[in-house]
């Protein structure tokens, strides 16, 4: 049985760093190259030897396919491309592939020029990084070779987030990335058609959270930071540059100009910028909203969220601020964090997922004494909201995800194990399906039943219809004659004759015949003429001739009669029928060796 | 091969037969043109190629042709069909008799035979295809016959196992239109041979192989339940296997088809697969339609949202699951209130996103009760309003309103989300959940925290949203006097932030005001800022806050007769202001001690019915006293006229509810009264030549009773025909008089006769249009000339203007009767106020936009009616049409003009006032009831009659406001 193995080499019952490698009809694709958030030594990024030690990268893998621009799926990619050695295609959308290599050259800098690392990737690797890149459109087929094809699907979650579906032959594997099932301000929901995968494999980073509806959200969101705002303290939103900053940006923007609000927005980081101009050029892939009014106004242009300085964080009075990066580990949310923490008006807003070890996390689990670097202690004051805005799908989206999908099996990676093991629990009850978490390294195999298919001569079937009367019914299974040929990696089915020709062999008659003993009083002939009439009589649907040279014919069965010359009465009966009509010739027998009924004239 | 032959004989035959038949009459009828089936045959003759025979066959298609030949045509066509070889060319000639099939007076029962025959030997799919469509045709065309019908079904399914998906399309779309209603067919079904019942042939195709043949099934089962046929209970299980198709269209039409089967039997009880228990048909097919609210295609989604709303007898709790997004477990399931209180423990296993780290995992908990996604209705509606689509979520606010709207328990449950609902990205669903919130707030009564969100939604910067609000606040019920205190002061925010939205919030305040008149009494010293030993300062009158303070407290008072002790001295005196400059907003009050003074007031607070019947009849008794005025020149009776106008105009404004009936009545009075004054001038005693001018007055006044009838018939709504009758004849007596007037003036001869042709023709026209009044007019101007008519069309034209003019002057005063509700078109321009005293700058040339904003009270169709007039200081006019997109309705008879008039002009040294007002166009034709007969497809233009000769006009009915503008010359 064929079978589809699927390895996670990051992101297995963990978030960060997704990399997963698919074994699919003699294919092997990695699906996203990211990193590790949490670690700043070798285990930020996946652990490539597992695949080295059967040699080099290129020989072993068929194509990378990146789901989106976030770190933890590309942040590996310069490192495995040129590094490690590379050299085949990387798929990845549009706009992930305009702003990956922002992030990455972000990510380079803060590495290198900051914390001194050496032996990390030179912006000049980006650059040739990128260009082994091969683009994506949604819904477009890509033939990455002659049995692989790829299709990317739209996920949500940022922008230029997309859902691959994997197929060679009739397996197919879909990997969703990360991907969002409820709308937001700036993208759509994610969406796949009914292209029942062998495997579909999930993100679960939500897996046993169902959201309150995005709208409690937004209000919450929006009251609070007014009310904050009215009461003149300052709001810190650590974000990451892109993705939910923006989504965030455009709902604060649209409420400050509903509301006709004055103070002052500002967005911490010059790279936003680059970004944000992306973000204004791939309008397709936004929200039905933004679409539609973009040509009277860009919602990515906004006019109360300015560029904000170093120096306006001392600035009186109240103040919206964004700043990176989004789970207060470094850089300067927490700069700002350290100086707005002291004051009890102000207050800081965590939108989104924190990884443990982080300031964010800390202080979300009610640590209000913080020690930072140089062993001093932080008194936390300022008021900590938590607001899940991530946009991933939760336990509903997930199973709504399936349902529109109705993969065979499931496969869960990017979540917490305890909480993969609830939802697996879950879906295995919910759909009956089989449901798989490896863990990193571990690998998960499916045996799959793949159809097999055969071209079919139309001589064949048209002759198979004209047999068969009436139509065929499609949903009933019905057998025919031919001959199955299996050439040059094709099947074909074809009668017989043609098999024959092809084959350049010679036809061999297989023929049976038969004695039988009947006693008779009557001549030859007569008794040739009353077996012609029994048969006649007994087969009714047959066409049964008495030929004039002494011979009864049923189809191709042959009948003659001898009597035998010690007695007139014993007469010999002769059958000959061939290999085709073993059925007929047998019942035949059978028929003359009970005799014939005595009253036939 | 010999039949086919045989029948290509016949054919010949009856062509033979046909032909000279049909051509001697229409050579006779209209020589000009030839027959078409003539030229059609000659035509098709001519055709060597398939190619050719198409383009004639397409050329022919777009010529009209006419009832009678269309049998012959049919004929011809028929026979290139059997001749012809070339499919393309069968496949036109197959849906040309379709649509000759459909010439009116044509009726296609002969060609019958000769359709079904075509089938038979017909080997394209295509052109079977395209037959059967127009055996369709032909079948709608004869209703009525219920052998044709059965011979078409019987065709069709024939035809039902034919390979190609057109095919059965077509077949199945013919038993959909085509099935007996009535009489079920098992009665046939022994004479036949086994003829089944329409439905389950229908029903059998649900499992066809082919998607759009199973759209074609629903279709066709939805088309029989359209004509009246009962769908049997049997489909439904079908119908909800097909909510799981692949493809949308099939997904679209089962869930219409579930939803009519949940009509239809709400009641039956059916089993729950995996269980052993059953439930009401409705609540299965409700949670199965909710299902699909999560749908993959956006159109089934659309669909599923509105079906939702119109199922009503859905029960409560499934109603109610649809609002909940975290109860996933499968509520069909439980029995006793323990397992439901079970469940809802185990529902709190999954965080809500919320709160950080609240979905640290537990002790794992029987998930056997937890059902994820088969839960049918669950969070239905939260998916819903969160959609990606507006349209999605605009379907989703709708059904909401329309569930809540029958249950007052699911209303106050969806509170919340129609609430949330004004955070909405795109405005237009915000502005529809505004509007249902105030529909179904009859059934609610807002918490304080409700309030606030729906209070926050006042500083919106659209005006739109900001009035629907206003409109929802009217409509309101709090709960405590914090919510009024707390509205107040949002209110007054807004007031301040948006000054523009004045008369709105007043209103608003009207309506809080006397719905809550005891919440109010403990506010009121702190509204009024009233101090018990201190006077306080007294605030300024012209403060709009301060005068929505007042609305408010006094519309309290009405039916809170303690509060006005709470009052201090002026703001008795500032009540007496408002209640005669804000009429509307403020209500009569009784206030003690003060009765002497506002004696008037207490009197029209006491009986407010009773005055409006009063004054009802006094307006009737003006009537009738004007009524005795028999003759125009009896003596007194101008006087009576006189003092009848102004009684009338008076009535009219102290009494808005008759101020449309009085204000018609004036008018008409008038009317009569210039008349009158016209023919007692002196000129009439005088000999005509030696009168040259003097009868500058008389023209005027005919001129004048012209444009007036004119504004009775167009400017008021509700007038019967009775009335229409009466004013045309005022009309015609203007009419009469200037003829006998333009008679006395000019001497042309030429001019007056075609004047009295055109007034005869008028006569005419009117004895037309109003035969049925006819017997009304008694006595009156009309009857006599009518009683003259022979002798006047054959007379000379100074001996008829001599009649007319002692027609005239002997007929009476018609009596007017008055409808039962009539209706005065007004229009106010709210902006621009015309108080400003910055004038408009721009460059001359270029155009500068101005906002016309202005309520459109009693208006039919505004859209095509209602300009916006501008007149330039020298004289000039520009008459504006506003787009139907600019006119809102905010309520029954009202509308709302928003709209930008764009201004231009050289220009001026010295800025200038331009007046903007509002137009009420008309179009009165001659024969205006009665819209001139639709022609056929068949003759061309210029064969129809030239357009009658209509009077087309405007009136202005609003004030004038005049704007301040300043075109500067442009820089060099």
């Amino acid at each position: 049985m064929p079978e589809i193995k699927v390895t996670p080499l990051g992101a297995g019952q963990d978030v960060g760093r997704s990399c997963i490698l698919v074994s699919i009809g003699g294919k092997n694709i990695m699906l996203d190259c990211g990193m590790h958030m949490g670690y700043n030594d070798d285990r930020r990024f996946p652990d490539f030897s597992y695949i080295i030690q059967n040699g080099r990268l290129t020989d072993f893998l068929d194509c990378v396919i990146i789901s989106h621009f976030h770190l933890d799926h590309c942040g590996a990619l310069p490192y495995m491309s040129e590094m490690v050695g590379y050299d085949g295609p990387i798929y990845m959308t549009h706009p992930t592939k305009a702003i990956c290599p922002i992030l990455l050259e972000d990510f380079r800098k803060i590495t290198v020029d900051k914390k001194g690392e050496t032996n990390f990737f030179t912006s000049q690797m980006i650059k040739d990084c990128m260009k082994k890149v091969v683009p994506l459109n949604l819904h477009q087929t890509v033939q990455v070779d002659d049995e692989l094809e790829i299709k990317a699907y739209y996920a949500g979650h940022v922008l230029g987030a997309a859902m691959v579906h994997i197929k060679v032959g009739s397996e197919s594997v879909v990997y969703t990335g990360d991907y969002n099932m409820t709308p937001d301000r700036h993208l759509g929901a994610a969406w796949i058609d009914k292209c029942r995968p062998d495997i579909l494999i999930s993100e679960s980073t939500y897996a046993t959270t169902i959201r309150d509806s995005k709208r409690c959200r937004e209000r919450d969101f929006l009251k609070k930071v007014h009310e904050t705002i009215e009461r003149g303290g300052k709001v810190l939103i650590p974000v990451f540059a892109l993705g939910r900053a923006q989504e965030l940006c455009i709902l604060l923007e649209t409420f400050w100009e509903r509301m006709n609000l004055k103070a002052p927005i500002y967005f911490s980081t010059g790279l936003t910028e680059k970004a944000n101009h992306y973000y204004k050029l791939f309008i397709t892939w936004t929200n039905q909203k933004i679409r539609k009014t973009f040509v009277q106004r860009n919602m990515f242009e906004f006019k109360h969220i300015k560029a904000f300085d170093r120096s306006y964080a001392d600035n009186p009075g109240p103040m919206v601020v964004f700043a990176t990066p989004g789970m207060l580990h470094a850089g300067q949310s927490l700069q700002i964090f350290k100086k707005w923490a002291g004051n009890e008006k102000n207050m800081v807003i965590m939108p989104g997922y924190c990884v443990q070890g982080t300031i964010g996390h800390k202080i979300l689990n009610g640590q209000r004494k913080l020690e930072v670097e140089g062993r001093a202690t932080l008194d936390v004051k300022l008021q900590v909201e938590y607001m899940s805005f991530s946009a991933h799908a939760d336990a509903k989206g997930i199973m709504q995800l399936i349902r529109m999908a109705e993969p065979r099996n499931m496969l869960l990676v990017h979540g917490e194990a305890v909480k993969m093991e609830f939802l697996k629990g879950k879906i295995e009850q919910e759909f009956s399906i089989d449901c798989y978490m490896p863990a990193n390294g571990e690998t998960a195999t499916v045996t799959t039943n793949p159809s097999v298919p055969v071209d079919i001569s139309l001589n064949l079937l048209k002759r198979e219809m004209a047999l068969g009367g009436s139509l065929p019914d499609p949903k009933k299974p019905r057998s025919m004659h031919g001959t199955l040929i299996m050439k040059d990696n094709s099947l074909k089915l074809v009668s017989s004759e043609q098999a024959l020709k092809e084959l350049g062999l010679n036809e061999h008659q297989l023929r049976f015949t038969c004695r039988v003993q009947l006693q008779d009083p009557h001549s030859d002939s007569d008794t040739l003429h009353r077996i012609y009439t029994h048969l006649k009589s007994v087969l009714k649907g047959y066409t049964t001739q008495h030929l004039p040279d002494g011979t009864v014919i049923v189809e191709s069965i042959v009948i003659k009669v001898s009597s035998t010359p010690e007695d007139a009465n014993t007469k010999v009966i002769l059958l000959s029928w061939s290999y085709q009509d073993e059925d007929l010739g047998s019942f035949l027998s059978a028929l003359l060796k009970k005799g014939l009924p005595s009253g036939l004239c | 091969m010999a039949a086919h032959l045989k029948k290509r004989v016949y054919e010949e035959f009856s062509k033979v037969v046909q032909i000279p038949h049909e051509d001697v009459p229409a050579k006779k009828l209209r020589l000009s043109k030839p027959s078409k089936s003539a030229a059609l045959h000659i035509d098709l003759c001519k055709a060597t190629n398939s190619t050719d025979a198409l383009q004639y066959l397409l050329q022919f298609s777009r010529k009209p042709v006419e009832a009678e030949s269309v049998e012959g045509v049919i004929r011809i066509l028929l026979e290139h069909y059997y001749k012809e070889s070339d499919n393309s060319v069968r496949l036109k000639i197959a849906s040309l008799l379709g649509l000759l099939s459909k010439t009116q007076g044509f009726s296609p029962d002969c060609i019958i035979d000769e359709a079904i025959n075509t089938l038979n030997n017909e080997k394209s799919h295509q052109v079977l295809a395209q037959l059967l469509d127009t055996l369709l045709i032909i079948g709608a065309q004869l209703p009525e016959s219920p052998t044709v019908r059965q011979r078409l079904i019987e065709v069709a399914c024939k035809h039902l196992s034919d390979t190609y998906f057109g095919v059965r399309n077509k077949c199945l779309q013919l038993l959909g239109c085509l099935g007996m209603v009535d009489t079920p067919m098992n009665k046939d079904s022994n004479v036949l041979g086994g003829v089944r019942d329409v439905q389950s042939i229908i029903s059998d195709y649900f499992g066809d192989q082919d998607p759009r043949v199973r759209t074609a099934a629903l279709k066709a089962m939805l088309e029989l339940h359209e004509r009246g046929m009962r769908i049997h209970q049997i489909i439904y299980d079908q119908a909800c296997r097909l909510l799981s198709d692949d493809y949308e269209q099939v997904r679209s039409a089962a869930v219409q088809m579930v939803w009519v089967l949940s009509q239809l039997y709400p009641e039956s009880i059916v089993p729950i697969p995996s269980s052993n228990e059953e439930i009401r048909l409705v609540d299965d097919a409700f949670g199965k339609i909710s299902h699909m609210v999560s749908d993959g295609s956006w159109m089934v989604r659309v669909q599923a949202a509105k079906t939702l709303g119109s199922m009503l007898q859905v029960s409560p709790h499934f109603l109610e699951q649809t609002l909940d997004k975290k109860l996933m477990s499968d509520l069909r399931r439980k029995r006793t209130a323990h397992e439901r209180a079970k469940e809802l423990f185990a529902s709190g296993e999954f965080s809500s996103g919320r709160k950080w780290a609240d979905d640290a995992p537990k002790e794992k908990l029987d998930t056997n009760t937890v059902n994820l996604i088969a839960s049918g209705a669950c969070g239905a509606f939260v998916h819903g309003l969160e959609d990606e689509m507006f349209e999605v979520r605009i379907a989703a606010v709708e059904a909401l309103c329309q569930l809540a709207r029958s249950s007052s328990s699911f209303a106050e449950k969806c509170l919340d989300f129609l609430v949330d609902m004004f955070n909405d990205e795109i405005e237009e669903v915000r502005l529809q959940s505004i509007h249902v919130l105030r529909e179904i707030s009859t059934h609610i009564t807002l918490r304080e925290d409700q309030l606030d969100t729906v209070l926050a939604v006042l500083e919106d910067s659209s005006r739109d949203i900001r009035e629907a609000l206003h409109e929802l606040l009217c409509y309101t019920n709090v709960s405590t006097k914090e919510c009024i205190q707390l509205a107040l002061l949002e209110l007054l925010k807004n007031l301040n932030k948006y000054p523009t939205d004045r008369n709105s919030v007043w209103k608003c305040l009207k309506f809080l005001g006397s719905r809550h008149p005891t919440l109010v009494l403990p506010l009121v010293p702190e509204l009024l800022s009233t101090h018990p030993y201190f006077d306080t300062p007294e605030p300024d009158m012209d403060d709009p806050a301060y005068i929505a303070v007042l609305v408010l407290v006094f519309n309290a008072a009405k039916s809170c007769p303690t509060m006005p002790a709470l009052f201090s001295d002026h703001t008795f005196r500032h009540y007496a202001y408002l209640r005669d400059s804000l009429s509307h907003l403020v209500p009569p009050l009784r206030l003690p001690g003060r009765k002497q003074l506002y004696g008037l007031d207490s009197v029209d607070s006491g009986c407010g019915s009773g005055s409006v019947e009063s004054a009802q009849l006094f307006l009737q008794q003006s009537l009738n006293r004007v009524s005795t005025i028999q003759n125009l020149e009896a003596p007194g009776a101008q006087e009576l006229l006189d003092f009848t106008i102004r009684d009338l105009q008076r009535l009219g404004q102290l009494q808005t509810e008759l101020a449309g009936a009085a204000d018609f009545c004036a008018t008409y009075l008038n009317c009569q009264l210039l008349l009158m004054k016209a023919l007692q001038e002196k000129l009439w005693n005088v000999a005509v030549p030696l009168c040259f001018k003097q009868n500058v007055t008389a023209t005027a006044a005919a001129q004048q009773i012209l444009e007036e009838t004119y504004k009775l018939e167009f400017l008021y709504s509700g007038l019967e025909s009775r009335q229409v009758a009466t004013i045309h004849l005022v009309r015609l007596q203007a009419k009469a008089l200037q003829l006998t007037l333009t008679a006395r003036t000019r001497q042309g001869l030429d001019t007056l006769i075609s004047s009295c042709e055109r007034f005869l023709q008028d006569i005419e026209s009117f004895q037309r249009l109003f035969l049925t009044e006819l017997p009304h007019l008694h006595n009156s101007f009309v009857e006599k000339l009518l009683e003259l008519i022979p002798r006047l069309s054959s007379c000379k034209p100074v001996e008829m203007v001599k009649v007319l003019q002692t027609t005239l002057r002997q007929s009476g005063l018609l009596q007017l009767s008055l409808p039962v509700q009539i209706h005065r078109a007004t229009a106010t321009i709210i902006e621009p106020t015309g108080e400003s005293d910055n004038p408009l700058r721009f460059t001359s040339g270029l155009v500068v936009a101005l906002d016309v904003d202005a309520t459109l009270e009693h208006v039919q169709d505004p859209q095509t009616t209602v300009k916006v007039q501008v007149l330039y200081p020298d004289g000039q006019k520009h008459v504006i049409h506003p787009k139907p997109g600019d006119f809102r309705r905010p309520g029954p008879d009202r509308h709302r003009l928003i709209t930008q008039v764009y201004l231009s002009h050289t220009a001026w040294t010295e800025p200038s006032q331009v007046e903007v007002c509002l137009l009420l166009a008309y179009s009165a034709s001659t024969a205006s009831l009665s819209p001139p007969p639709r022609l056929g497809w068949s003759d061309s233009i210029d064969s129809l009659p030239p357009p009658e000769a209509s009077v087309e006009g405007t009136i202005p009915f609003s004030k004038s406001v005049k704007v301040y503008i300043m075109p500067k010359p442009a820089r060099r």
